[in-house]
């Protein structure tokens, strides 16, 4: 009998046990990402090599919930501008299948392989991608930019 | 180790892990600040209406609002449906005026923060909005020159001293709209141009009028906020403290249900359009949300790149850079504010849900949608969880 009480209190002394270390791991996991504004990699090469992009806003700092400039540079590997290039801008949050709240455009060239992109608004946190495909002298090629807020 | 002290050791455990479920991660208290009230910006001021923020304006505006007089038939103002003890909406699951409509009246607090208005986006400013039922046959019925000829006999003087001298109407006839029934149409096309034009003036600056009242219907501070501030601060909450319940509630809605993906921010809303497989009311005719609303803020002669936006272009971004077409965009509606929700059923663009229990039942099966692409997911939620999430929302409403 008394052998028989100790195995139960220690099996429930285990799933307490257990309990215990599931609170701590689910209290301490990191359950949201970072705060405000801190994407990932501004500058990259784009998926056929053709350009390398680097993507930033205009004004410095993200906010959420408002049409923000941002300004996308391209240039060659060898740091030449890329001129006069088409660009069209897609994106969403792929963690949540949605689209983006806005449809940005490249609204001028600001010279230096420089464009303004227009109209660009995350609406919540988390994590948020926008694609470009851009088409100029050289070819056509695309890149995706992580933003994260 | 003696079966007393084992027996400690577990309540100790038991203890521990249960206190454990009941505290917020740095990263959740982060949120629940986000949500909080007192995160609300400050209005920002809107250079398409340059009377927003004129006291005089705003108290036309009121005194608009409230007067039936504002309607064909005499019987029927904005308060008929927006009531202002209850929240600026009326109950129904379909707005009544001098019609019946096929949507839910909207609940008005803090409406002035969006950039789309209606249940679909097709304004895109708070004074372009209110022309809408006013002109609207099922709403107040009336028309724009019959509007005109009111404000001059009624109110000509305070108008007046807020918008400068009213136009001769001795000509305008008594009844025309390019939006009204076919006699007042022609009568409006066999208006000269400037006639219209300075109608059309008037009538806008009655949207500018009302848009500066509505400027001021703000939320007000919930248990939530107060329970917010005292998370912040580390002080006990006293009275405003949340119980266990409220609490996994609370967890839930920032956590695994999801609800904050849409619902964010102070106003519990990211002022965007989704589709949430919200079925349609049978009998009702088709209603594709969103996707049908676009042509129709483009075509609004009121909207921001129209002749009676005042200040500069530089403010229509909303609209200059709306998505036009998408998938996304069909049976999309905006995300409502849950502040006071609670306290406002029924629920849902045509009122389809009658309790809170309803919506968070819908939310834990995600049903496909009719049309389009449903973006909530079904998330299983125990009975336990469902109430929990409920109480929770009536904390927003306390
Ligand atoms: C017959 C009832 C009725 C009347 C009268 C009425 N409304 Fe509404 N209101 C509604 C309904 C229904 C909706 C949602 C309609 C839709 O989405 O198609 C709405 C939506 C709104 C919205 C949009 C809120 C948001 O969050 O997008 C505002 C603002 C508003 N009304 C203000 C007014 C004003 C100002 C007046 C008077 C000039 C008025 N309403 C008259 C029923 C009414
Ligand atoms: C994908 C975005 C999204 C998510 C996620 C979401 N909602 Fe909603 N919510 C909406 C939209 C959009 C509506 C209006 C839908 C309609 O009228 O067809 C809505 C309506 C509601 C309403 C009715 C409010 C009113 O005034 O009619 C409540 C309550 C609500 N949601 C609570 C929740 C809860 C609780 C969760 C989490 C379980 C949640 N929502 C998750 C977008 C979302």
């Amino acid at each position: 009998m008394a052998s028989l009480w100790r195995y139960v209190l220690a099996g429930l002394g285990l799933a307490a046990l257990l309990t215990g270390v599931l609170a701590a791991v689910y209290l301490t996991a990191p359950h949201a990402p970072q705060r405000a504004g801190s994407e990932i990699v501004r500058s990259k090469k784009t998926a056929n090599g053709l350009f390398v992009a680097s993507f930033e806003p205009e004004r410095g700092d993200v906010r959420q919930g408002e049409l923000q400039s941002w300004l996308l540079t391209l240039k060659t590997d060898a740091g030449v501008p890329v001129e006069a290039a088409a660009i069209t801008i897609s994106g969403g949050m792929p963690q949540h299948r949605h689209g983006l709240p806005t449809s940005p455009q490249a609204t001028d060239y600001l010279g230096d392989g420089c464009y303004r992109i227009d109209g660009v608004k995350f609406t919540m946190s988390g994590l948020w991608q926008l694609h470009f495909a851009i088409s100029a002298a050289a070819g056509s090629d695309t890149v995706v930019f992580d933003v994260l807020l | 180790m003696s079966r007393l002290s084992r027996l400690l050791a577990l309540l100790a455990m038991a203890v521990l892990a249960g206190c454990g479920k009941l505290a917020f991660s740095d990263a959740e208290k982060n949120t629940i600040a986000s949500l909080a009230l007192s995160a609300l910006p400050p209005l920002k001021t809107d250079t398409t209406n340059r009377y927003a923020d004129v006291p005089a304006a705003a108290a036309l505006g009121s005194t608009l609002f409230f007067d039936t007089g504002m309607s064909g038939d005499g019987l029927v103002s904005c308060s008929t449906c927006h009531k202002i003890d209850r929240q600026f909406q009326d109950d129904l699951p379909r707005a009544v005026g001098v019609g019946r409509t096929n949507r839910r009246t909207m609940p008005l607090a803090g409406v002035a923060h969006d950039p789309w208005f209606f249940w679909d986006g097709r304004r895109d400013s708070l004074w372009a909005q209110a022309l809408a039922p006013l002109e609207n046959p099922l709403e107040q019925a009336g028309n724009r020159a019959a509007y005109a000829h009111y404000i001059k006999a009624r109110f000509g003087e305070r108008y007046e001293r807020i918008f400068g001298p009213l136009p001769d109407l001795s000509d305008v006839p008594a009844n025309a709209s390019p939006l009204g029934s076919d006699v007042q149409k022609a009568a409006w096309n066999a208006m000269p141009a400037a006639q219209a034009e300075a109608v059309n003036r008037v009538f806008a600056n009655i949207g500018k009028a009302i848009a500066a009242f509505e400027r001021s219907i703000a939320p007000p501070r919930t248990r939530f906020d107060r329970f917010a501030a005292a998370l912040a601060t580390g002080i006990q909450p006293g009275d405003d403290a949340f119980s266990p319940e409220e609490i996994l509630g609370l967890k839930l809605f920032i956590g695994k249900a999801n609800c904050v993906t849409c619902h964010t921010g102070p106003r519990f809303t990211d002022s965007g359009f989704h589709n949430t497989g919200v079925p349609p009311v049978a009998n009702l005719p088709p209603d594709r949300g969103r996707v049908d609303a676009v042509a129709q803020v483009e075509a609004d002669p009121f909207n921001c790149f129209g002749a009676f936006r005042d200040g500069e272009a530089s403010a229509c971004g909303e609209l200059r850079f709306m998505v036009k077409s998408g998938p996304e965009l069909v049976r999309a509606y905006k995300t409502p504010s849950l502040r006071g929700a609670a306290t406002r059923a029924p629920y849902m663009h045509a009122g389809q849900f009658s309790s809170l229990d309803e919506v968070v039942a819908h939310y834990s099966k995600a049903p496909a949608s009719v049309e389009g692409t449903s973006e909530v997911h079904p998330l299983q939620l125990s009975d336990r969880e469902r109430a929990a999430l409920v109480a929770f929302l009536k904390t927003l409403a306390e």
